[in-house]
């Protein structure tokens, strides 16, 4: 069927090809896990490779197949796991120090639908430390090499999972984001990454970054695969009193659904003046791919994306001040002394904006900030479908960009912070190359209507060909 | 100066639920066979797990808050409260802050009405023990404890005496275990006491209060009160004014400082962001209204209106077997529920032996062989008569008590089978 190296297929191509035979999950397994044998000493995009347990899973999935009349939807498709999702009895760091010994007694929802499913865990990727930052080069283990350029960054939280996907090292990844962290790495490395809307996906055995932002989402090479992985893993948890009793469609067939008379509407405010020239431009030529494909592109107005700044580190900041009191060191884990200096700082921040006497003036009108966030795009989303904009304002820059930069995530994700913090979905899909480098644009689309981005995505995917398109 | 005391309470009471409040684990602290058995992620604070909160807890606390009269909010939310120690294992207690599920109750005593300002739900932490381990001090933590549901009373600073605050806290523990979900058992730590005390010499609420912690008995309350009112008021007398501070209260020495106002906690209190909101519908507090049962207090007006002095009534509403016994008999034959009432309490009738029926078939039998007629009775009265000329006297003179000295004769010369009704007849037609 394909002549691709098995590394490089998408979850749909080697999901017909292990039904037809041509291929075990064995052989998909042993692939990725060459790969990353080959490829990421270079580009590190794993903090712990799980070899024998990908492969002892693999073995047992040809079992199933062999047997079974009916196959779960993912079995035997190896996947690259965010660190800071927890694996049971797997070391789980989120790529701090202070976790650097950590094997959880349990695994997160996501993670269990997964296996569940059928999937196959190769490891566990890099990731800015307990994903602050934007870079993943605050990650205690390194940083994580851009498989278009290794001396540029893979961009973050999300990073290593990103250049798993870029650099073939895996079929599909799941990532989380709290603000950009998985369209951010996403648009650096050329590859599609889908942020579904707060409560859509069970948080339940994600350490904890902002509680009230923070939504794991799929990372893949096709928007086949990502519609595929979102309907595995979407849903309401018993077990997370945020996630919504929301049904979950048929992403993967509604895929097709016409998209004649979509409303897109480009927010001026989004194609910022200040920029890296040629992102914008591109963007705009994507987005006129939808008007040959029969959508209606309007300007439309929202806040100025710079207000979302201030107020997504106060929101963030506090819960993560809030958020990392666990890690003491007297249970689990290492003590205090080994946090990093990113979190450090973050813990400060937070404890400063939520004490007494605080309270009021930072985190208090920061959430009621967020309201008008909210109301701002409510605004917007009852003239337009989906707006569409540049995911970041430039392609990825180069390893050390965030020394001495201690705002460089909430910059580098101005474009995905208002619609974090309003807990909107949103995807990052490749639009073309500019100097070599992957620009991505982002889809946001109302809550709870992730097919209708889902459907545009597709549609632009199966129009073009992202990497012939330059300016 | 003489002072008057300025005292409010705060109450915490473990809910008896089956399971803990934000999580499936077994709620048993006290019946567990070992430590750290009924644990899980969530109560023992590991990364990524969530808190899920427990709707009967929640209603439970709403009964408590009914039952002291409270309004009941109808939009309320969960916060953390931050603070460090070891035994609670994600440095944040959820606990509720500006918008807890119940407000602005009271409960009355015979010294005046309480103020309650709120009720609210939150965790319990884990408890610490503190023993030597293979030959070396140890600071060891069970986690069974650890999410068991927990609802705070705090009360205004309205209780003026130790006599109140232990009618008070008497009334509070009777509603509460009346509901039955606690067991409010202070020994074991299902319900923990502490007082915010003060004292003012003009009526108006001081500047400085004094939180009294560690008492675990109602008369230990009673007695920091005391032992607080005369240590402030010496202070005062002085011209200081005693430091705002936390002291613990330790029985037969008094009570010792543990933290001042600059060692105060910041809780840098925020709203919980893992668990949504709650709108609470009329409907639903209309509801647990009606699984209310009937209240102490309104026990007590009932059983005082069925004839029962209110003492009696007092000490038969605490004890089921007695109330129960009493609610049979008034079924079975009204006329006798305040001698009933009566007998329990000065008689301790053994219930265990003493069934309702045997108990009134005693009575009835008893009157049974009460003597009435005036054949019988007249000699006994005569004779009563000619033996106590003095009284005869007495009586004439208008001395009424006479007349219940000469039944009592002649109910003695009977073997107590006279009649006293008939006898006190015969007794006004003799004399």
């Amino acid at each position: 069927m394909s002549n691709k190296p098995l590394n490089e297929l998408s979850v749909k191509e080697a999901q017909t090809m292990l039904a037809d035979g041509t291929v075990s999950s064995v052989e998909l397994t042993r692939s990725c896990l060459e790969t990353i044998e080959a490829k990421d000493p270079e580009i590190h995009a794993f903090v712990t490779v799980l070899a024998d347990d990908a492969m002892d899973a693999a073995k047992r999935a040809d079992q199933v197949r062999k047997t079974a009349k009916t196959v779960p939807p993912l079995l035997g498709i190896p996947f690259a796991v965010k660190d800071n999702f927890l694996t049971k009895g797997a070391r789980t760091t989120a790529s701090s120090k202070v976790l650097d010994n950590y094997y959880p007694q349990y695994s997160a929802t996501v993670i269990e639908k997964l296996e569940a499913s059928g999937g196959v865990i190769l490891g566990k990727t890099n990731m800015d430390a307990w994903a602050h930052g934007s870079s993943t080069e605050t990650s205690d283990y390194g940083p994580t090499h851009n498989p278009w350029d290794t001396s540029r960054l893979a961009g973050g939280s999300s990073g290593g999972s990103a250049a798993a996907l870029a650099a073939a090292e895996t079929i599909a990844a799941v990532g989380t984001e709290t603000a950009g962290s998985i369209r951010q790495p996403s648009s650096w490395c050329g590859t599609i990454g889908f942020k579904p809307t707060y409560g859509r996906v069970s948080r339940y055995g994600v350490v904890a970054m902002g509680s009230s932002l923070d939504s794991p989402g799929p990372m893949t090479k096709s928007v086949e695969d990502t519609a595929l992985i979102l309907g595995v893993i979407a849903g309401h948890d018993a077990r997370d009193a945020t996630t919504a009793p929301v049904p979950v469609p048929d992403y993967l067939g509604d895929l097709q659904n016409d998209i004649h008379n979509l409303k897109i509407g480009l927010p001026k405010e989004y194609f910022m003046t200040d920029s890296q020239p040629g992102v914008n431009e591109m963007v705009k030529k994507a987005a006129a791919v939808y008007e040959n494909l029969g959508a209606q592109l309007v300007e439309v107005s929202l806040l100025d994306p710079k207000y979302s700044i201030a107020d997504y580190t106060i929101v963030q900041r506090s819960e993560v001040s809030s958020n990392l009191a666990r890690y003491t060191g007297v249970r689990y884990g290492n003590d205090r002394c080994y946090f990093g200096d990113e979190a450090k700082r973050r813990i400060m921040l937070g404890t400063y904006a939520l004490s007494s006497g605080y309270y009021d003036a930072y985190y208090k009108k920061a959430q009621a900030v967020r309201m008008l966030m909210k109301r701002d795009f409510d605004r917007v989303f009852e003239q337009v479908d989906l707006i569409l904009s540049p995911t970041t304002p430039s392609t990825a820059l180069p390893l050390g960009a965030t020394h001495g930069q201690a705002m460089f995530g909430e910059l580098a994700d101005v474009l995905a912070e208002a619609s974090s913090l309003t807990g909107h979905p949103a995807i990052n899909m490749p639009v073309g190359l500019l100097q070599g480098l992957p620009v991505g644009m982002q889809l946001i689309g109302n809550h709870f209507a992730e097919q209708k981005i889902l459907n545009a995505a597709y549609a632009y995917e199966q129009a073009t060909n992202w990497r012939e398109n330059t300016l | 100066m003489t002072y008057s005391l300025v005292c409010g309470a705060e109450i915490h009471v473990e809910l008896n639920t089956k399971s803990k409040m934000f999580c499936g684990c077994k709620n048993d602290p006290f019946g567990a066979a070992k430590p750290n058995i009924y644990t899980c992620p969530v109560c023992l604070g590991l990364p990524g797990a969530l808190p899920v909160p427990n709707k009967k807890a929640i209603e439970d606390c709403i009964k408590i808050g009914l039952a002291l009269h409270c309004e009941i909010a109808e939009v309320s939310k969960f916060d953390r409260k931050h603070y460090f120690y070891p035994d609670l294992p994600k440095g944040y207690q959820i606990s509720q802050y500006d918008e807890p599920f119940c407000v602005k109750g009271y409960v009355d005593t015979s010294f005046g009405r309480v103020g309650i300002t709120r009720v609210h739900m939150e965790e319990d932490t884990a408890k610490m023990h503190h023993e030597v381990v293979d030959g070396v001090k140890s600071s060891l933590i069970d986690f069974n404890r650890s999410g068991v549901p927990l609802v705070e009373i705090v009360s205004e600073p309205d209780i003026k005496s130790p006599e109140q605050a232990k009618e008070f806290l008497k009334k509070v523990r009777d509603i509460v275990r009346a509901i039955g979900v606690s067991s409010c058992d202070m020994e074991k730590g299902s319900m923990r006491l502490e007082a915010n005390v003060s004292l003012t010499s003009d009526g108006s609420l001081p500047a400085y209060k004094v939180e009294v912690k560690n008492i675990n008995s109602f008369r230990f309350f009673a007695n920091a009160l005391e032992y607080e009112t005369k240590r402030q008021a010496e202070l005062l007398d002085k011209g200081e004014t005693p430091t705002q501070e936390t002291r613990g209260w330790r029985e037969g020495y008094g009570t010792v400082s543990q933290r001042g106002k600059e060692d105060a906690a910041d809780y840098r209190y925020m709203p919980e962001p893992d668990i949504p909101p709650f709108e609470i519908s009329r409907d639903m507090v209309e509801h647990l209204r009606k699984e209310l049962p009937i209240l102490p207090e309104e026990i007590i007006t009932s059983l005082v209106a069925d004839g029962l002095s209110e003492s009696a009534a007092k000490i038969v509403v605490n004890q089921t077997d007695m109330l129960e016994f009493i609610e049979q008999v008034k079924k079975l034959n009204s006329k006798y529920v305040q001698k009933a009432g009566n007998d329990l309490v000065n008689k301790k009738i053994d219930l265990k032996k003493t069934s309702p029926e045997d108990y009134l078939k005693t009575l009835e039998n008893a009157k049974m062989d009460k003597i009435t007629d005036e054949a019988t009775l007249r000699p006994l009265v005569e004779k009563a008569i000619a033996e106590n000329p003095a009284v005869v006297a007495d009586y004439k003179a208008g001395k009424q008590n006479a007349l219940g000295f000469f039944v009592g004769v002649v109910m003695k010369a009977s073997g107590g089978k006279a009649d006293p009704r008939a006898t006190t007849d015969l007794l006004k037609k003799l004399l």
